[in-house]
């Protein structure tokens, strides 16, 4: 594998982050940054037949209470394409499963010199709460049903690999929304972009709140299938799943699987994607899932393109500002009275 | 908030447990008593622990009487709350029972009603008197004992409710737990007519509320977090106040939190059924957007619910139909609520604060007058739970709490008196606060501007 260590990229001016913890919360340039520089890097590594020297003596680690394997590995090779080195670690076997808190840990983890922390946990919130106690950057990999903004992004950039952009598309996602980060990131994502997002599932998954908020709600995808350029098909999260949301899985499938009847009644240049891991025969039949339309081994390649974009970005936005110790970020989270 | 009169306070170290009784005359104050419908200016002369006399003739006043001059504070009856947590039996290193007296002296409290969240419960005789004998011992706050509704809490049959109050229980209730059991919760209301004994309900429908975190709405939807949604406590508030008007049982619920419940307590009131009903100041003040922080100390039980809920709970206490204000103090230690919202449990430390976030959020806003306020704070509850107190007519207990209402001050919970430092309103600047707490004629608290603040004293 050459070393094309000499390549110097100029850094985006408008990107001050340190860490990448949700998209509600990025400006639509931010995204437009996050997502130019995932392709330029994609380029320049040539879907990693090149590795690059950019963050060379950097450590990256991953902080996994979650089971994970896609992800942990996408990063992971992220990491080690821009020249970084990587530190694994999980909480089976760990001190965590000796009752030490995950902040603890995660300090544990800084103290051994490393430039991000890289986080998963089931838990809501728990990278915001990490990203106020550490000095590293904190990059988020999924927290709960909250987000997995890298997901989004690297959605984001296969569908404008094929599209050009995202500006006007339609765009479903479809399945378990009440349970998923990936929907949470891909719906705050395309929005900021300016594409029309439906969610779509049964309403005891698909909460008829997200209509307050500017997204459009179905229940029924043969009726918005005709209008959707993007189909995303979420996976049912079963071990998420502590109690029942639809009668069975063979009813699911009647009513949300993407299978051949319904391609073909959808538009002719669709696109099929799913985050993966994939249950065959429950959200996607495997017919569609290998078909022509299905672009669902893309979004893993981009995956490690928006990681090394991700975290050369927020090396750089480190690098720039040095310690975050006297800045006025300390999040004081006064709650504001009604 | 730059110009504001934010007075530098320190607490003198709290060295007055053993502080004798002595004649007391609190002159020159603002006397608010709900009781008799007081709000001048007035003296009150305490002799031998007891109110012998508002505005006395100088002839009756003792020549070694002590003075406290109460100019520009208000002199209002002793605060008592209908639900404090004490965790002690078995959770010491949340709060005890001594830990508790001390911040509730500090918070205004003359008076605490404690739920057993204690290993063992307080299901028995000899249990209720263990709590009493410590308090007796800590001897701060006047501790009232709550004694289990069920057996082991267990909410299958009934405690030894006779002999608890006979202890010296003054109600009975399976809080912070619910009462899910709908029959045996009639049953109780039966059998305690019988008793006169008070039963508190914590309304809420375990299946409906299961491994939620933060309340269920528009905000939850966008965190990803587990929502505890209206209908959980709506539907326990149904069905109390039914069995209520059922069994004509004294029933108290609370704390409620929706506008569900309210609109269902009110229906019942407008038919003069005997309930009554709670809020927690956090709830009054809060909504549930501050949950976007990820912070723990805003996992509050019942949640900090949407600015709709919170404007309905505002309404229901100015009108009388939420009888009481009780401060939730619902202690943890540290290390518990250093944990990720799911694994935090809730709770927060709030006896020292909940009469100043009234002060600020209600009476400084103009929705509230000071009569009101005390009344909500210590007259209703000592109503609701039929013990001495809410009042400084003559005869009646001298528990007296002295309030300066302009002071302000930031809240600092690494500050407290509990062992809990967690509290929705840390780091938030308030107005009003307790200057003296004055237990049967006995001077327990006293807040002292120019000392070192020692935490914990």
């Amino acid at each position: 594998m050459p070393d094309t260590g000499a390549t110097e990229l100029p850094f985006p001016a408008n990107w001050h982050r340190r860490d990448l913890l949700e998209l509600q919360c990025l400006r639509p340039d931010e995204i437009q940054t996050l997502l130019d520089t995932a392709q330029t890097l994609k380029d320049l590594t040539g879907g990693g037949r090149n590795k690059l020297s950019l963050l060379s003596g950097k450590t990256c680690a991953n902080l996994f209470f979650e089971n994970s394997t896609r992800t942990r590995s996408s990063f992971s090779l992220a990491a080690k394409r821009l020249g970084a080195d990587t530190l694994e670690f999980s909480s089976a076997g760990s001190s965590v499963a000796k009752g030490e808190t995950f902040v603890d840990t995660a300090k544990t983890i800084q103290a051994m010199g490393v430039d991000w922390v890289v986080t998963r946990h089931n838990t809501p919130g728990t990278p915001q709460l990490l990203a106020r106690e550490l000095d590293c950057s904190v990059l988020n990999a999924g927290d709960g049903a909250h987000e997995h903004p890298t997901q989004g992004l690297l959605d984001m950039l296969t569908i404008r690999q094929h599209r050009g952009g995202l500006e006007g598309l339609t765009v479903a996602l479809v399945g378990d929304i009440a349970h998923s980060r990936t929907a949470r990131s891909n719906l705050w994502g395309l929005k900021k972009m300016g594409a029309h997002v439906i969610v779509c599932g049964p309403p005891t998954l698909v909460s008829p709140r997200w209509a307050e908020i500017g997204f459009e709600v179905a229940h029924s995808l043969d009726e918005i299938l005709p209008r959707c350029d993007v189909l995303n098909l979420l996976r049912i999260q079963f071990e998420r799943q502590q109690a029942r949301y639809f009668p069975s899985v063979h009813e699911y499938a009647a009513l949300y699987a993407m299978n051949a009847d319904r391609m073909r009644r959808a538009k002719q240049d669709i696109l099929i994607m799913a985050p993966g891991p994939i249950n065959r025969g429950v959200e996607i039949t495997p017919e569609v899932a290998d078909g022509p339309h299905s672009v669902i081994l893309e979004q893993v390649t981009n995956g490690i393109a928006v990681r090394m974009a991700a975290l050369w970005l927020l090396a750089g936005a480190a690098d720039r500002q040095g310690s975050r110790h006297g800045e006025s970020e300390n999040p004081q989270t006064a709650p504001q009275a009604s | 908030m730059a110009n504001r009169k934010t007075l530098k306070l320190h607490l003198k170290p709290l060295n007055l447990r053993g502080s004798t009784m002595s004649d007391l005359l609190i002159e020159n104050g603002r006397l608010v008593d709900p009781s008799q419908g007081i709000d001048r200016i007035a003296r009150v002369l305490i002799r031998e622990g007891l109110v012998a006399a508002i505005d006395p003739n100088d002839e009756d006043i003792p020549p070694q009487c002590t003075c406290i001059d109460a100019s520009g504070k208000i002199v209002a009856p002793g605060l008592v709350d209908l639900g404090v947590e004490l965790r002690e039996p078995g959770f010491e290193e949340d709060e005890t029972i001594l830990s508790a007296s001390d911040a509730a002296l500090a918070g205004g409290y003359t008076s605490i009603l404690c739920t057993a969240s204690t290993t063992p419960v307080v299901d028995s005789p000899g249990a209720v008197e263990y709590v009493r004998q410590k308090a007796a011992k800590a001897n701060g706050v006047r501790v009232y004992v709550v004694g289990c509704l069920s057996r082991q809490q267990e909410g299958d049959q009934m405690a030894e409710l006779r002999l608890l109050a006979d202890a010296g229980a003054v109600a009975v209730s399976d809080a912070p737990r619910p009462m899910c059991n709908d029959a045996l919760l009639k049953r109780s209301l039966d059998y305690c007519r019988m008793l006169k004994l008070l039963i508190i309900d914590r309304p809420e429908v375990p299946e409906l509320a299961e491994n939620g975190v933060m309340h269920d709405g528009q905000v939850s939807l966008v965190l990803g977090l587990k929502g505890l949604p209206t209908e959980a406590e709506d539907l326990a508030v149904a069905r109390d106040v039914r069995l209520a008007e059922a069994t004509d049982g004294r029933l108290h619920v609370g704390p409620v939190s929706t506008m569900g419940a309210v609109d269902m307590i009110r229906r019942v009131k407008s038919r003069e059924i005997p309930v009554s009903a709670s809020v927690c100041p956090h709830n009054l003040c809060l909504n549930d957007k501050a949950l976007e922080s990820f912070d723990s100390r805003f996992k509050v039980h019942p949640p900090l619910r949407s600015p709709r809920h919170v404007e309905t709970l505002i309404e229901a206490v100015v009108d009388g139909t939420i009888d009481a204000i009780q401060s939730g103090h619902m202690p943890r230690s540290r290390e518990k609520k250093m944990n990720d919202l799911n694994l935090a449990p809730f709770g927060a430390a709030t006896l020292e604060t909940t009469l100043s976030t009234v002060a600020t959020f209600l009476v400084d806003a103009n929705r509230l007058d000071w009569l009101t306020a005390i009344d909500r704070l210590s007259t209703a509850p000592a109503r609701i739970a039929s013990v001495p107190g809410g009042t400084l007519a003559e005869g009646s207990p001298g528990d007296v709490v002295i309030i300066d209402p302009d002071l302000t001050w930031v809240v600092d919970a690494h500050q407290f008196r509990s062992h809990c430092i967690s509290n929705p309103l840390d780091a938030v600047e308030l107005k009003a606060r307790v200057t003296h707490t004055i237990v049967g004629g006995a001077v327990r608290f006293e807040l002292t501007p120019g000392v070192n603040m020692l935490a914990n004293a």
